[in-house]
Order: structure tokens, then C-alpha cells, then sequence
């Protein structure tokens, strides 16, 4: 199953570096919603030392929201699903892959926006180690969630309004804690962040066994 | 024979989705929504904090309870859906769903407007209970989203039971996250149940008002089931109708020769090409 | 060796498959016939294992269809109307990726991209930029490459030119040679015929005719498309 899930990770992640998407739109569009939180907020220092962590974690949603459309069209504007099942690729190393491909690039994302923070919201971090590990944390779960209910809106019409409907809903615990637990790494509000990142880890846990049994259904059915 | 089916007509037009059950515990409920007015308003007292905005409870905490009720049932419907493909639990899921939803919206909207004289707000970010209930509103909202997209109804089932168990299996999370974010700043009662302040009468009334409310989440759920049902029924019924109109389709193209060419073999005739439209493949 | 059984399948609720009754034996080619909507493709999807079936019983490759789909479709190469080849992927990236999902060793690509007289300058051009026609011959490759003991069709030659519709029919000799089975769609009367072992017209999701042999005609011209 490691063998197939790291072969249609690998598949999905070349064609992103072809096709430059993320480079040439989703970073961009990252980098603006920065930009436009700051306008919004009027570039006042004090709100936005409170808000960085929250407006970094919104930011991150937009794009999974945009990461898991793509990876979810990869596989159904020319039958590649119907090709899979015929291949006798297990669904749960599909599932595995897939996620696995949109936590890379989101981590890539999360990356340009942390310099982003630093020099736009003045941010300093203060605990890197959890940091990095809310990042991952945080990433894995939002990768698992979004793929398997991309595959939920996979070939209906609406799906562009359907996902972020379905999506966002599920990712709130993800950014409640991914929120307080960059709070403390970044040093801007006094809580413990590895209580919050203990959470964000049951909510991956929890969300990539659901996303491993329930991704077959669906490859099957729709 | 057109006498026959005409009258079964009106006799379903009559029946509806209603039956003896139905009617019995329609007209229960009602007469219990007439009693817990009369209790609430009337008969319990007013609270010594709270004083008359405690008549709230009356309703908010029993629809918060079938709230909860109904999308465990979904959830479990879901659940066997995809495990034994039932129909009759998907159905229940479905119903549960919707019902369920209206319910958590009333939740809200009671929890609210007693927030106001009480908190002195309408919402309130650090009640957990608060907080919850409107993410996993908005779960099943999403549910009821996928349910009405166009697709055979196997498909819409299937992809509507993830939902209905994501909802189920996120509301632990969702709950410890909102606890531990709200911590600082919760406004929310104890529950109420426990705390043991209620005069007698108002837990009484409270009581009394889940046995209503269920009632009434038990109609319609029973009526929303059988509309379901129905609707399964039609669009079953028009698979055999749909079979019989698809196998017309083979009789009239062999009647007219259109697959001559290989049904008559001995003539030697040649199909008639244009009958099969040449190029339908795409690119 | 496929064996259907008043086979019912249902395209969302419309019955595409109105009750199938077909028999085929291994190192058959057969050819499907029929009008536009007669539910040859729906047939070619249910015996890769694709379809549930809503009523009747389907065996395919001494597999029950109604328990273990999964384990006819390793064993079936299917060209559809899709090509299932990824747009950014070169056409040796394409076909190594599903030669590796689908278990088969690599090495069988670059010969069956020859075989299909698919130029090496091609090789490492994106599958976007090829012809329709090329793009078809490698998704022809790609199932090659799987070594199916049962060939599924779908117009295989729509798309091809005359080099390519001659390579279309070698392949399916070939195979059929090798003891595997060949289902195909096609409308191309003039051109399959020669090679069917056998006919089956379906019309309204039905096997309206089935016979041994090829339906005769007059080698047709100009139906290049």
C-alpha cells in the first residue's frame, strides 16, 4: 500500500510541477490575502499582532480549499478514476497519495506565507519546534478531510460550492487549535500551544482513518 | 377497470402519508404543545436570576437533546447504509437529517434570544455547547446540500452517509476544541439538569416538554420517512417502466430494420449505416 | 469466458442494460453492434467490472460479477471513450505510471509504444500536445502493456488513420491468437467484420441478434473519419 500511495503521490506532484498552478496562481493568491487582511484591518500593529495567527490559518483553508479542487480534477477530466480501479490500486493507498500530494504543497504555501507573516505582520517566532510541528499537524489533517470529500463531490456539477460548504465545517477544530497553538509559537498570546497541538493531532488521526475506509466507497460508487 | 384505478387514486390522495398512528400521535403532540404552553407559561414559576427568560428552557433544552438525537440516527443510518446498503435505514437517515436540522436551527435560535436578557448577547463565541451545535448545524446543513445534488439516488446516499458520519465522528473534536478555546470566557449554564436550583414544577415542565417534543420529532419523522419511501417507489416503479419503454427501443429497431442487416443474415443485406450514426465517439 | 445472465444495469436510473443474455468463449472476437445509445459501452464497462448490477447475474473470467468485481478488473484492458491519460504527464511518464499501478513490469512500455508505432521523438512530449489520434494510440499502448485476458473495445478505431486501423486489427488478432478475449464496439461494419469470430447487435440494452461469424458486405469505402 506504501508503495502505491508514494507512486500516485509522486504522479500528482509532478503533474503540479508542470503545470506551475501552484507557483504561478495559489502562492500569489496567498500573498494577497495577506495583503488584503492588512488593509482590512487597517494595518493597526496591535490587532494585527492578535489576528496574525488566525488571519495565517484562514489564509491556509482558501488554499486547501483550491488544492484539493485540483488534485480531485486530476483524476476525473479524462477517466484516470475508472483507470485506477482497473489498475487494482488499492483506494486507501490512493486516498494515502493524494493527501500526501496536498500536504506537500500546502506545506510549500504555509512556507511562503510564514516569511510572508514575518514581513508583512511584523511576526517573530519564538518556539520553532512547535511551529513546525503545528504546521504539520495541522496540514495532514486538512489534507486528509479535503481529499476524501473531494472525492465525495467528484463529477457533480456544483462541486466548485458543494466542497468549501462540506469542507469548512469539518477543518473548525483545525483552525481553532492550529490558531491558539501558533498563538504561542509565535509569542503572541500566553496559551499552551502543545495541549493544542495534542488535539490537532486526534483530529488527524481521527480523520485520516475515516478518510482511508470510507475513500473506497466512494471511488467505487461515484 | 379505469373505475378501479381512479378510485385507488383518491383513496391514496386521501391516505397521504398519514395513518392511524400518525393521526394519534399528531393530535398528541398538539394537545401536548397546548399543555406545555399552558405549564410553562402559567404553572412554573419564574426563576429568581433568570426570572421569566427561564421558561426558555421549555423548549430549547428538549430540541437541544433531539437534536443530538436525530443526527446519532443519522449517523447510524448512515453507518448501515454502506455497511448492509439498507434502504429503509438510508431513508431514516434522511429523515433524521432533515428534522434534525430544523431542530438544531431552533436550537440556536431559542439559545440565542434566552442569551439575550440573560448574557446580555445574542451569541456568545465562548459557549461550548453554543459553539458546537452551530458547526455541526452547518455539517448538516452540507449533508441536506449533497442530498438535493442531481445523481441516482444510490450515488446521492453514498456520498451523503460520509457526511452524516464525518459529522458524527468530528463532534468529539469539535466539542474538546471549543472547550478548551472557550475556557477563559464561558457563559454557559451548568446544565441545567444537574445542578439541581429547578423548582420541581420547571423540571417538570422541562420533562414534560422532551416527551412533547419527541412526539413531535417522531410525526415528522414518520411522515418525511414515508415521503421518501413514496419517492423511492415512484422512481422504482418507473424502472420497470423504464425497462419496458428500453426493450420497446430493441423491438422497434428490429421491426424497422434498422439492425436488419444481422438479424437477416441470409438476405445478405448490408446494415443500414446511416442507422447507426457514424461518428458518435468523441475525441 | 463471459457468461451474462439477464443482466439489468442501470446508468444513474436509466437502464442502459435491459437484460443481457450473452455467452462468449475464450479466443472469441466479437463484435457489438447497434445504434447510438444501444448500450454497447454500458456492456464493455459492465464486463471490466465497473457497474453494479441492479438484477440477473454476470460471470467474467470465472468471476461472479455480483461479489468480486476487483478481481476481473485487473485482468481486463479497457479502451474507452476516456483515454485516462494525465494532460501534464510526457506519454512514456503516462504509461510507466499505470504499467507500475497496475503491477506490470515497466519495460514493457517502450515496446508497446513501438508496437503501436508511436514515434520516439514523442515519448517525452506532454500528453497535451498529441493529435487525438496519437493520443489514442498510446492509450492502446497503455492497455497492451496490461496484457488483458479480455480486450475491451470501444471504438477502437474512431480517431485512427488507415496505418493505425490496420494496427488496431493486427492487435486484436494477436490477441485473440494469444487465447485472450476480444469485445468491440465499433461502427466501422466494413472494417470489423473480417475479424469478428462472431456478431452481436444489441438495440435498447438487448441482444437482439447474435450470430457466428461476420456480417457479410461489400468492403465499404469512405467511411474515414
Amino acid at each position: 500500500m506504501l508503495t502505491d500511495a508514494r507512486l500516485v503521490a509522486a504522479k500528482d506532484l509532478r503533474i503540479e510541477m508542470r503545470s506551475k498552478v501552484t507557483v504561478s496562481q495559489v502562492v500569489p493568491f496567498a500573498g494577497l490575502v495577506l495583503v488584503m487582511f492588512g488593509f482590512a484591518l487597517d494595518a493597526n500593529r496591535p490587532t494585527l499582532d492578535l489576528a496574525t495567527s488566525g488571519l495565517f490559518w484562514v489564509t491556509v483553508l482558501f488554499v486547501a480549499v483550491m488544492a484539493v479542487q485540483r488534485s480531485t480534477a486530476i483524476e476525473t477530466t479524462d477517466g484516470a478514476r475508472r483507470a485506477l480501479l482497473l489498475a487494482g490500486v488499492e483506494p486507501s493507498a490512493v486516498f494515502m497519495g493524494k493527501a500526501a500530494a496536498v500536504a506537500v504543497q500546502l506545506l510549500a504555501v504555509e512556507l511562503v506565507l510564514i516569511g510572508g507573516i514575518i514581513v508583512l505582520y511584523d511576526a517573530s517566532i519564538e518556539e520553532p519546534l512547535l511551529l513546525v510541528a503545528t504546521c504539520v499537524t495541522a496540514t495532514a489533517g486538512i489534507a486528509a478531510a479535503g481529499t476524501l470529500l473531494g472525492a465525495l463531490v467528484a463529477g457533480v456539477r456544483a462541486r466548485e460550492t458543494v466542497l468549501p460548504i462540506l469542507l469548512l465545517p469539518v477543518l473548525a477544530p483545525v483552525l481553532l487549535g492550529a490558531t491558539r497553538a501558533f498563538d504561542d509559537a509565535l509569542g503572541a498570546v500566553a496559551v499552551n500551544g502543545w495541549s493544542w497541538l495534542a488535539m490537532l493531532v486526534g483530529f488527524t488521526v481521527i480523520n485520516v482513518a475515516f478518510g482511508v475506509t470510507a475513500y473506497g466507497v466512494l471511488l467505487e460508487e461515484t | 377497470m379505469t373505475t378501479t384505478t381512479a378510485s385507488d387514486i383518491t383513496g391514496t390522495r386521501r391516505r397521504g402519508t398519514g395513518s392511524r398512528t400518525t393521526f394519534w400521535l399528531g393530535s398528541v403532540g398538539l394537545v401536548g404543545v397546548v399543555v406545555l404552553i399552558l405549564l410553562g407559561f402559567f404553572a412554573a414559576p419564574a426563576d429568581d436570576d433568570q426570572v421569566d427568560a427561564v421558561r426558555m428552557i421549555f423548549i430549547h433544552v428538549p430540541v437541544a437533546m433531539l437534536t443530538y438525537v436525530a443526527f446519532s440516527l443519522t449517523a447510524v443510518g448512515s453507518v448501515l447504509w454502506l455497511w448492509k446498503r439498507s434502504i429503509w435505514w438510508d431513508t431514516v437517515a434522511l429523515s433524521a437529517a432533515e428534522v434534525g436540522v430544523m431542530f438544531c436551527g431552533l436550537t440556536l435560535f431559542t439559545g440565542s434570544i434566552w442569551g439575550r436578557p440573560t448574557w446580555g448577547t445574542y451569541w456568545d463565541w465562548g459557549d461550548v455547547r453554543l459553539v458546537t451545535t452551530m458547526i455541526l448545524f452547518l455539517i448538516m446543513v452540507g449533508y441536506l446540500a449533497v442530498r438535493s445534488l442531481d445523481g441516482d439516488s444510490a450515488t446521492l446516499a453514498t456520498r451523503a452517509a460520509v457526511i452524516g458520519i464525518i459529522g458524527a465522528v468530528n463532534i468529539p473534536i469539535v466539542n474538546r476544541s471549543v472547550t478548551w478555546w472557550s475556557s477563559r470566557r464561558t457563559l454557559h449554564q451548568k446544565s441545567s439538569l444537574t445542578d439541581g436550583n429547578l423548582e420541581d414544577l420547571t423540571l417538570f415542565t422541562m420533562m414534560f416538554g422532551l416527551v412533547v417534543f419527541s412526539i413531535l420529532m417522531l410525526w415528522m419523522m414518520i411522515h418525511r420517512f414515508r415521503i421518501s419511501w413514496l419517492e423511492r417507489q415512484v422512481s422504482e416503479g418507473n424502472l420497470s417502466e423504464a425497462l419496458i419503454a428500453r426493450r420497446a427501443e430493441a423491438m422497434v429497431a428490429v421491426e424497422t430494420g434498422r439492425v436488419g442487416g444481422a438479424i437477416q443474415p441470409e438476405l445478405g443485406r448490408q446494415p443500414d449505416k446511416g442507422g447507426f450514426g457514424e461518428v458518435e465517439d468523441s475525441k | 469466458m463471459i457468461r451474462l445472465d439477464a443482466v439489468v444495469a442501470l446508468l444513474g436510473r436509466f437502464p442502459a442494460l435491459a437484460g443481457v443474455d450473452l455467452d462468449i468463449a475464450d479466443g472469441e472476437i466479437v463484435l457489438i453492434q447497434g445504434p447510438n445509445g444501444a448500450g454497447k459501452s454500458t456492456l464493455l464497462r459492465l464486463c471490466a467490472g465497473l457497474l453494479r448490477l441492479e438484477s440477473g447475474s454476470a460471470t467474467v473470467l470465472g468471476s461472479d460479477l455480483s461479489t468480486s468485481r476487483a478481481a476481473v478488473r485487473r485482468r481486463v484492458g479497457l479502451l474507452g471513450h476516456d483515454t485516462a491519460l494525465y494532460d501534464e504527464l510526457s506519454v512514456v511518464e503516462n504509461l510507466e505510471f499505470w504499467a507500475a499501478a497496475s503491477r506490470v513490469d515497466r519495460s514493457s512500455v517502450l515496446p508497446a509504444l513501438a508496437r503501436l508505432g508511436v514515434a520516439p521523438r514523442l515519448h517525452d512530449v506532454a500528453v497535451s500536445k498529441l493529435s487525438a489520434g496519437q493520443r489514442r494510440r498510446v492509450a492502446l499502448a497503455g492497455v497492451v502493456v496490461r496484457r488483458p485476458e479480455l480486450w475491451l473495445l470501444d471504438e477502437p478505431h474512431a480517431g485512427l488513420d488507415q496505418a493505425g486501423r490496420d494496427l488496431v486489427d493486427d492487435l486484436v488478432v494477436e490477441a485473440a491468437r494469444a487465447g485472450a478475449t476480444v469485445l468491440m464496439a465499433s461502427h466501422e461494419l466494413d472494417r470489423t467484420v473480417d475479424l469478428a469470430t462472431r456478431t452481436v447487435v444489441i438495440a435498447g440494452g438487448m441482444v437482439v441478434a447474435d450470430r457466428l461469424g461476420s456480417v457479410h458486405s461489400e468492403a465499404g469505402e469512405g467511411c474515414a473519419d
